[in-house]
């Protein structure tokens, strides 16, 4: 691992109330590295996403990118240093064109453009998650599945140097799915760092470096994704116990 | 000293009617910027009952709080359930709503001042003074207190101790699961939004007692009860009787201290205190 | 309006021209198209009587306030019902300080003060929620014109105000008209710049737009600033003409409410929507106060429902309707005839 890492994080714990959703989860992650993160629902990975992002505000421990410290300073501050995002559930800007959700995150963010530059960049981007003719469209009248190809152009628009990736993978079909990898294996050889949340263990293996496993808020297991998902205490945070 | 009576009296009353708004925004979760209206409406009937019949205000509320009941599931079946089945999400309903009752403010000022007039109402009721730790205080504005707090109770008690309480409840913590274990959330918000008019009536009929009213007034008092809701955290009734009796001392503090022309001043000062230190409200837990 | 509940958050689609540095040509014909309408409305007072005047005045100022209204609570949601209160104050900024300062300052001045109550009110507001926002502009006026009263009570002065500044009808109208055409160009301007597609995107999704880099309390609170200074500086043009100048009259709920509703009518997505909704409804309004003077507030009240309960687009909404409809109507009749004479 290089020596300065891209992101860390360290003791990070979130509690809703009563309920601790993220509890003392540290980890370091490597630039251009793609790390995984699963766990049953309701572990806590989502939480841990919006953390990152600054979604929320951590209840403790620090969060750092490139060594500066994060954690609190707001989403938009965030998104401005490098850090982009998906959602698990998209979240789409209805009243605006398909082109108009994709320039919505280049304009702003890390990496700043306006004018016909920024349209053809939104162009270039559609092309590249498979919707090259949207621009102009109504963003309701595309399918879910669209709408999630658009969401991941707008957070490339802004040229992240962190993408944080919530289930978008969920929901493609085995075709789709060949494509969704081999584009987030493009945007890691562009030398993105990555962290992907995902259920489809198949593209976990395909293209994590290494994999964090949270159950119940906290870490269970860390390491590569094929030692990892033979751990028996992974197994059985997704399974439940033998004898039930 | 007396501030702090006069403070705690009013104080009563102010809880009274931000529980009813607690009732419709906390339950029913809709923003209602008429609810005012229909508090100097209460207090519009009571006036005129007094004026008419001479007997004690207290009967008012035996027609009062039915009446304003049955309005206000009218006003929740006819005006907000449109609204309710058309928003696509949550924000849009929210924005027809305030749309949609603000409009309704107007036209019920409208009711008023086409069936009472414009001017400044007020009778006198109870007019002596009764002595508390040696000093004077109306004593319509003790009968008021005790009003109030007799109907606070009995409120809490029915949320708290009987199945449609519970029901309410159950709606204003988590609508959709509320849903799941077969509350009629419809039906539930109806109800809440029904009995939240009633109540904020009712404390329009209380409040009638030692206050001098005129039509227009109705938008002070929302924006008190929606203080007190902000204040005390949307879904917590003890928050909102504390913050209920913090504004009442408030209010009577720039009344006396500086000018009683100031009061919506001192209200706002309050507002303000909560945007900028704990936009939660008092009780409310924060969630980082 | 949460966050959360500003999710998806209705918006008609709305193309925006915004994405050029340059003027294109369009954008000049439309601007050519604008001054022209300019210049016909400038010349309404000196052909029409004085009614004639005395509406036209009504109309530009009603239009001025409901497009300013609208550049800030039409993209993003937010509705504000505090316009009297700015109004109000930019009145009695002209109406105190007549003795002290020459006109045309203190119409500067209302703008400055009203900004700088615009900014107060924004950032102690705007950070939060759009709920407390609404909340804290339904009471604003009453709450400066409480203030207002205490002073003038602690001053000794007397609560009415005569404002003397000699101005034809002519003039009035003119200066309105002035202060419209400002208006349109800084919301033409808002509307094709980074500030505006940050406010389209706000009003779409709070949560995207922090996630997209947006500093979301920045862009709404310049944006209310800038609605509320019109505001005020439309309180300060209007002042001299009522020549006399209450508490009760300058910060009525009336203006708010009648600015909120005709922006309604009109429609708030598009910068001439709000016109089109001033020139009925003013219109009707002369027709209502003439013939019902003790039931306007009930009308004015069931008007309002009536437009959200029915035309919930505004006219804008009607008229894109309608252009869609017969786009699609004329669409059928070409596929029919072409079907037809490939038949024959
Ligand atoms: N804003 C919130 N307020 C209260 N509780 C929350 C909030 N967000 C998440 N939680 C709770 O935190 C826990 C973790 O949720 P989270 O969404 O992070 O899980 P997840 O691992 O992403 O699950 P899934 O695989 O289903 O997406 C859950 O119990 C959830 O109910
Ligand atoms: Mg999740």
């Amino acid at each position: 691992m290089p020596d300065s890492p891209a992101l860390t994080a360290h003791a990070v714990s979130k509690r809703f109330g009563g309920l601790v959703a993220v509890n003392d989860i540290s980890f370091a992650l490597a630039e251009n590295e793609v790390l995984g993160l699963i766990g049953p629902n309701g572990s806590g990975k989502t939480t841990m996403m919006n953390l990152i992002s600054g979604a929320l505000r951590p209840s403790a421990g620090e969060i750092r990118l490139y060594g500066e410290d994060i954690a609190g300073i707001g989403a938009s501050r965030i998104a401005r240093k490098g850090v982009a995002r998906t959602f698990q559930l998209v979240r789409m800007l209805p009243g605006l064109t398909v082109l108009e959700n994709v320039t919505a995150g280049g304009v702003f963010g890390h990496a700043r453009r306006w004018g016909q530059e920024l349209n053809d960049y939104a162009h270039a981007l559609l092309q590249r998650v498979g919707l090259p003719n949207a621009g102009d469209v109504a963003m309701t009248a595309l399918t879910y599945i669209d709408q999630k190809r658009v969401e991941l152009a707008r957070a490339l628009a802004g040229d992240p140097k962190v993408l944080l990736l919530d289930e978008w993978l969920a929901g493609l079909n085995p075709t789709e799915l060949k494509t969704g990898i081999a584009l987030i294996e493009q945007l890691r050889a562009e030398g993105r760092t990555i962290i992907i949340v995902e259920h489809v263990m198949h593209a976990i293996r395909s293209l994590c470096d290494r994999c964090i496993v949270m159950s119940s808020g906290a870490k269970i297991a860390e390491g590569t994704p094929r030692d990892v998902l033979a751990d028996a205490e992974v197994i059985r945070a997704y399974l439940g116990t033998a004898d039930a | 000293m007396d501030i702090i009576i006069i403070g705690l009296l009013l104080g009563a009353t102010y809880a009274l009617m931000a529980m009813g708004l607690q009732l419709q925004y906390g339950v029913a979760r809709i923003m209602n910027l008429a609810n005012g209206e229909m508090l100097i409406a209460g207090a519009f009937g009571t006036f005129w009952f007094y004026t008419a019949s001479n007997a004690s205000p207290f009967y008012a509320l035996i027609g009062v709080i039915p009446l304003a009941f049955a309005v206000n599931w009218a006003i929740y079946r006819v005006l907000i359930v449109p609204l309710v089945r058309r928003a696509r999400n949550q924000g849009q309903l929210e924005v027809d709503c305030i749309l949609a009752t603000f409009g309704l403010s107007f036209i019920l000022v409208g009711i008023l001042l086409a069936v009472f007039g414009g001017e400044y109402l007020s009778y006198s009721y109870l007019a002596r003074p009764i002595f508390i730790l040696g000093e004077p205080y109306g004593l319509n504005r003790v009968a008021a207190f005790i009003g109030s707090l007799v109907l606070c109770l009995g409120l809490y008690l029915w949320l708290h101790r009987t199945r449609p309480g519970l029901a309410l409840r159950a709606v204003s913590v988590n609508p959709a699961a509320a849903g799941l274990v077969s509350i009629n959330v419809t039906r539930a918000s109806a109800l809440a939004f029904a009995l939240g008019g009633a109540v904020t009536a009712a404390g329009g009929v209380l409040l009638s007692m030692f206050l001098t009213f005129d039509a227009s007034l109705g938008v002070v008092f929302t924006l008190k009860a929606l203080i007190i809701v902000i204040l005390g955290g949307v879904s917590d009734i003890r928050g909102a009787i504390l913050a209920a009796f913090i504004l009442g001392l408030a209010e009577t503090t720039v009344a006396s201290l500086v000018d009683p022309g100031l009061t919506l001043a001192a209200a706002y000062l309050l507002f303000m205190a909560i945007l900028l230190v704990r936009p939660e409200g008092l009780l409310g837990r924060r969630s980082s | 309006m949460t966050s959360e509940a500003q999710a998806a958050a209705p918006v008609p689609v709305t193309k925006s021209t915004g994405h050029r540095l340059g003027i294109t040509g369009r954008e000049w014909r439309n601007l050519a198209i604008a001054a022209v309408l300019f210049a016909l409305a400038a010349v309404v007072p000196l052909v029409g009587s004085g009614y004639v005047q005395s509406i036209a005045i009504s109309i530009a100022i009603y239009t001025a306030l409901a497009t300013s209204w609208m550049l800030f609570s039409g993209p993003t949601n937010y509705i504000s019902l505090a316009t009297a209160a700015f109004f109000g104050s930019g009145m009695y900024i002209v109406a105190g300080g007549l003795d002290l300062a020459p006109y045309p300052v203190l119409v500067l001045l209302a703008g400055v003060a009203g900004a700088l109550f615009a900014a107060v009110v924004g950032l102690a507001t705007l950070r939060i929620s759009g709920v407390y926002f609404v909340i804290f502009s339904l009471g604003l006026a009453e709450l400066v014109r409480q203030i207002i009263t205490w002073l003038q009570h602690v001053l000794g002065t007397m609560s009415g105000l005569y404002v003397y500044v000699d101005r034809s009808e002519e003039m009035f109208f003119w200066q309105l008209l002035a202060l419209t055409a400002v208006v349109y160009l800084v919301g033409w301007w808002i509307g094709r710049s980074r500030l505006g597609f940050a406010l389209r995107i706000i009003g779409n999704d709070e949560l995207v737009a922090v996630h997209c880099g947006i500093n979301t309390a920045r862009a709404k609170v310049i944006l209310f600033v800038i609605s509320s200074t019109f505001a005020a500086i439309a309180g300060a043009l209007v002042a001299p003409r009522w020549s006399y100048v209450e508490p009760t009259i300058a910060f009525s709920p009336f203006l708010s409410f009648q600015v909120v509703i005709m922006a309604l009518l009109g429609g708030v997505h598009r910068l001439w929507g709000p016109l089109l909704g001033v020139i009925p409804f003013t219109l009707l309004w002369e027709l209502i106060s003439a013939n019902f003077p003790a039931q306007t507030t009930l009308l004015l009240g069931a008007a309002f429902l009536l437009i959200v309960y029915f035309i919930p687009n505004g006219v804008v909404g009607l008229i894109e309707d309608a252009l869609r409809q017969r786009g699609e109507w004329l669409k059928s009749l070409r596929l029919l005839l072409v079907r037809r004479s490939r038949d024959a």
